[in-house]
């Protein structure tokens, strides 16, 4: 799995000025974080170009004009206000179900079952809010992020506690225990937890109005944006910048070398899944918390494999996962002006949205096999 | 006949026209992942072979033609898949769930025209001839793609044991090294297995467009293609596993109403779930931390 | 991000008597301030040809094309998440439409409310939804009493059927749907009341697979006639004419599909419904807030019959519907018994359409096989 930081990173530190193209024999390479970062953006950037050519022939092939494609994509996506805020709040969510995925990569493992977290998350969240709800909205939100990140923290956490206790493949383990957790949903807010006056559209009851989690002033957005980028920023963190994030990606590596080194790899890996889950669980509580006010079946929307997604793209990197979250909640945004001003189906976003993902997720076979990329050998030729 | 009989007759017919589609897709990743490679996009490729044989059924009028429209589709995005993941470096999970999306937006895109109208159904072999009740009859009804699977997941477990070209797959599945060598083309062969096993998925998606339930529209699979992935498991990789292993899954999805034909009716979505944890259940049982599960390719990237 | 989740949509009858209407605003969007032109926004949660629900909205919209004046944005397969608010504004606010309809019954609470509350001069009328009064004015509902044109099908099934065993498969146990099973049953039952209804229920509104195989768990069971209340009944309606039984179809008219076996159907009209709200907005009128009607109003009507249908059963249903069209026609009406044996209207108590007891209805009549949970 990609890493942030490599071990070519901590020793091209310090160096002495560069002769213009030569490598003089003992000095390090100290534009290597600089061409490396550069590969990281170049790479999924021609890829885009790639899928947007592609897509262009296959857009001409339907006798569309993809210059005005871009253009409806821009204005649907960025080009006004309203736009712009459509893109962040489809953003928002996206953010957290995609470092479900991408904090277990760390250790190497690849979970897929996001989408089961967040729909148990926000259906937790929902029974403490109902519960809290002689409380001040302070407190009752409080109560709903603990139950929203414990049960998703639980439900991920199963996945990994099956990897470490039984060695079950956690890919397998957490796809299937998300049909399990969809229909344990479904049966819930259908039957024993329903609420009898949503006859049409069966919900649990709603949370009180007082803790709706409203729109950040002055825009439509709520505070879910905020909270996504936040957590990413502290992966981010705690991924590059601590032990336990180094310890986790060394596990991540080599985890024979790991468990030599006497790193504690069992709970590495139930934490790191905990912790995955518990931002899943918590996108399902804002869900709740500022959009739908109840648990019903609105709730399972794909957020998470969406997110699996973008984590990938984003090539695990919790600072990536925020412009590939921005970029795929774009082109969504962009898809119901698609359908109204050209006339396409609404699953053209989704071929968009596939050549996309096939070109960027294959462009990764680029990294280390251009020359120029790669740390100079130090001690010349 | 009575009307107890009737009902499991019932039961029995709607387990194999459910289980159907799921035995081609399960059979199909399990050649792919025979050869070390998980294909996520399985889905994808029997929404595509849904619509492809839909439509080409459609603007031939020969069903038949359509089950080799699906086949085809299926196969091709199989080859994309294949393809990307031959790239090194390049992650197969994340690849598949990319071409997933890609081959159901494909199929939504092209499959707009073919919603309204009715394409030509495949025929179905009459079983229930011996039966005087009218209902034993068509419930009977089975059509002969069921049997075809059987056909291919018996003709691929033989393959795979018996023949050269089952033991090259299986060593490129199980040890690259060793695969390379000997100087088996382990990219090749991958990629045969994936654009074949697409391929099966692609007439499983024919049979739910052209024969049960035999019509198209966006909301025709149920996740079929990803379920297979958990159905291989449980099947341990061996084709005549997968054929238990869909009869199960389909008798799952298909007694929900059966069952409330005869008065079982609280909890259907727990009946939905209860394969899937049968699985989980399977695999805490039988599985040990080191120990690889039994039957498991080495080379899969989900193998660690 | 959609195409791994099916959508979801809902619909349902609601009572209430709204009074109140507001004027409509026109020129709220940037694009249409100088055109004269009004821009009605269709939102439809599935595909706008799926030989059902969606499709009867669009057949509606589509009437309108033929006003001057007017053109229509559509969009379709917008789930009932905050996607849909996000449509409804971007509607708004980049083509400029004054007047939105969300036709689908998860949009309305608190996506559309929402949005009538953010836009006041936007109008919004929600097919199917709980308008009242403390709603925002220029918010409101509209819907059709349907159950009576399943009335009729439930008479002409029971002429026909020779097993006098009829079936519906129906999506979710909620009040719309029960309405529409009791209706069907007991249409039947005036006909013969030893013919039994077997109901299955699919559990979503939108299941290929198991709309199949419940009709043809049905027909395993000796059912001849068949009807449904899901979203897109094509598959029912042909998985029923390859097995060779009769068909009553839902939404809009699929004997296409069913040449030998379609009876009759309950369709909606909602074109009456958009005409008269467009044609209210051309002339500068208030909006009602709260639009019902069934046969009488035309907001409903019958499908041609088939023919299959036999001289009796056409003659019987004909009157019937004449009757349905005068007015004050109750199909529950007292004594009723559910299936349970208990008594759910008293004798001498009618309810006609309108009656708002009939939108909590939580009960399966007499004569139907099947329970709710």
């Amino acid at each position: 799995m990609a890493s942030v930081t490599s071990v070519g990173e901590v020793a091209a530190g310090a160096g002495a000025a560069e002769a213009p193209g030569a490598v003089a024999p003992g000095r390090s390479d100290r534009w290597y974080p600089a061409r490396r970062a550069l590969e990281a953006a170049i790479a999924p950037l021609g890829a885009l170009l790639v899928a947007a050519a592609l897509f262009s022939v296959f857009l001409l092939a339907l006798g569309k004009s993809p210059v005005e494609f871009s253009m409806v994509i821009w204005r649907g996506a960025f080009g006004s206000l309203f736009s712009l805020q459509n893109t962040l709040a489809r953003a928002a969510p996206l953010l957290l179900t995609a470092l479900c995925v991408a904090v277990p990569a760390q250790l190497g493992l690849v979970v897929i079952g996001g989408e089961g977290a967040l729909v148990l998350g926000g259906l937790a969240a929902t029974c403490a809010g109902l519960a809290a709800s002689s409380l001040p909205p302070s407190l009752a939100l409080l109560a709903m992020a603990l139950a929203g990140t414990a049960a998703g923290a639980a439900w991920i956490g199963l996945t990994g506690v099956l990897r470490v206790w039984r060695g079950i493949n956690e890919t397998v383990a957490s796809l299937v225990l998300a049909y399990v957790a969809i229909a344990l949903f479904n049966h819930l807010v259908e039957g024993p937890l329903r609420d009898p006056a949503s006859l049409n559209k069966p919900s649990t009851y709603a949370i009180p109005d007082k803790d709706i989690l409203g729109p950040l002033p002055g825009t439509d957005l709520h505070p879910g944006l905020l909270v996504g980028v936040a957590a990413c920023i502290l992966c981010w963190v705690l991924i590059s910048r601590t032990t336990l994030g180094f310890a986790a990606r060394i596990a991540g590596g080599n985890l024979r070398a790991a468990r030599l080194q006497g790193l504690p790899v069992g709970a590495l890996m139930i934490g790191a899944c905990a912790l995955g889950g518990a931002f899943a669980g918590l996108a399902g509580m804002i869900e709740v918390a500022a959009i739908h006010q109840r648990a019903n079946a609105s709730l399972i929307a794909g957020y998470g494999y969406a997110g699996i997604l973008i984590a990938f793209l984003a090539r695990q990197n919790p600072l990536a996962i925020m412009p590939m979250a921005i970029l795929v909640g774009g082109i969504g945004a962009a898809g119901g002006l698609l359908q109204r001003r050209l006339g396409l189906p609404d699953a053209t976003v989704l071929v968009l949205q596939g050549f996309v993902f096939v070109s960027v997720l294959a462009s990764e076979t680029f990294f280390g096999r251009v020359a120029w990329f790669q740390p100079r050998a130090a001690g010349g030729r | 006949m009575d009307a107890l009989s009737t009902v499991l007759v019932a039961m029995v017919a709607g387990a194999i026209r459910v289980s159907t589609p799921f035995l081609f897709v399960s059979i199909g990743e399990c050649l792919t992942e025979t050869g070390g490679r998980i294909n996520l996009g399985n889905e994808g490729a029997l929404v595509l072979g849904a619509m492809a044989a839909y439509a080409c059924a459609y603007q031939t009028g020969n069903p038949w033609l359509g089950v080799l429209a699906g086949a085809a589709a299926g196969a091709a995005l199989g080859a994309i898949h294949g393809a990307a993941c031959a790239l090194p470096r390049v992650n197969d999970v994340a690849m598949g769930i990319a071409v997933m999306l890609a081959g159901t937006g494909i199929a939504f895109f092209f499959g707009k025209p073919y919603v309204q109208p009715s394409a030509p159904h495949l025929p179905t072999l009459p079983l229930g001839l011996w039966s005087a009740s009218p209902q034993v009859r068509s419930a009977l009804e089975v059509s002969p793609l069921f049997f075809l699977g059987l056909l291919a997941a018996l003709a691929m477990w033989w393959a795979l044991r018996a023949t050269r070209a089952g033991l090259r797959l299986r060593i490129v599945g199980d040890n690259a090294d060793a695969a390379r060598a000997l100087g088996l083309p382990i990219n090749w062969t991958r990629f045969l297995a994936t654009a074949i096993g697409s391929g099966l998925a692609g007439i499983g998606g024919a049979f739910l467009s052209l024969s049960y339930p035999g019509s198209w529209n966006e909301g025709l699979s149920s996740g079929q293609g990803l379920m297979a992935v958990a159905l291989v498991v449980f099947a341990r990789w061996n084709p005549l596993w997968c054929i238990v292993a869909a009869l199960i899954f389909g008798a799952a999805g298909a007694l929900g109403p059966s069952l409330q034909t005869v008065g079982v009716t609280w909890g259907y979505y727990l009946f939905y779930a209860a394969p899937y944890v049968a699985t989980l259940l399977i695999l805490v049982a039988t599985v040990r931390p080191g120990r690889a599960l039994r039957g498991m390719p080495g080379e899969l990237s989900i193998a660690r | 991000m959609g195409g791994f989740v099916g959508p979801t949509r809902r619909r349902v009858l609601e009572g209430g008597l709204g009074a109140s209407a507001f004027a409509l605003g026109l020129g709220t969007g940037a694009r249409n301030a100088q055109a004269k032109e009004l821009t009605i926004g269709f939102i439809y949660v599935g595909p706008k040809d799926d030989y059902g629900y969606n499709q009867a909205h669009a057949e509606g919209a589509a009437s309108l094309k033929s006003l001057p004046g007017v053109s229509i944005t559509e969009e379709e397969r917008v789930p009932e998440t905050d996607a849909c608010e996000k449509t409804m504004q971007s509607m708004i606010e980049l083509d400029g439409a004054p007047l939105l309809f969300p036709t689908s019954f998860g949009y309305f609470d608190p996506y559309m409310l929402r949005m009538a509350r953010k836009y006041p001069k936007v109008q919004f009328r929600h097919c199917g939804g709980l308008w009242t009064e403390k709603d925002p004015t220029n918010a409101g509902s509209y819907f059709g009493y349907i159950g009576q044109a399943q009335y009729l099908s439930g008479i002409i099934a029971a002429h026909t059927t020779k097993t006098k065993k009829l079936g519906f498969i129906a999506a979710k146990p909620i009040p719309q749907v029960l309405i529409n099973v009791n209706s069907f049953a007991l249409g039947a039952r005036s006909v013969d009341p030893s013919v039994t209804t077997r109901v299955l229920f699919t559990g979503d509104w939108s299941m290929p697979v198991k709309e199949a195989e419940a009709t043809n768990s049905l027909a395993d069971e000796g059912v001849d006639v068949v009807t449904c209340h899901v979203d897109g009944p094509k598959v029912v309606i042909q998985t029923a004419e390859g097995r060779g039984i009769y068909t009553c179809g839902y939404h809009v008219n699929q004997a296409p599909l069913a040449p030998k076996g379609y009876l009759t159907g309950a369709e909606w009209n909602w074109a009456t419904v958009y005409q008269m709200f467009v044609r209210k907005a051309l002339a500068g009128e208030t909006l009602p807030n709260f639009v019902r009607g069934g046969l009488a109003e035309g907001f409903v009507r019958t499908s041609p019959y088939g023919p299959a249908v036999g001289e009796a059963a056409r003659s019987h249903a004909d009157s019937v519907k004449a009757e349905m069209m005068k007015g004050g026609f109750s199909v529950f009406k007292g004594p009723l018994m559910d299936n349970k044996g208990g008594q759910v209207i008293a004798a001498g108590t009618a309810y006609p359409e309108t009656a708002i007891q009939l939108e909590s209805m939580n009960y399966l009549v007499e004569g139907v096989n099947g329970a709710l949970s």
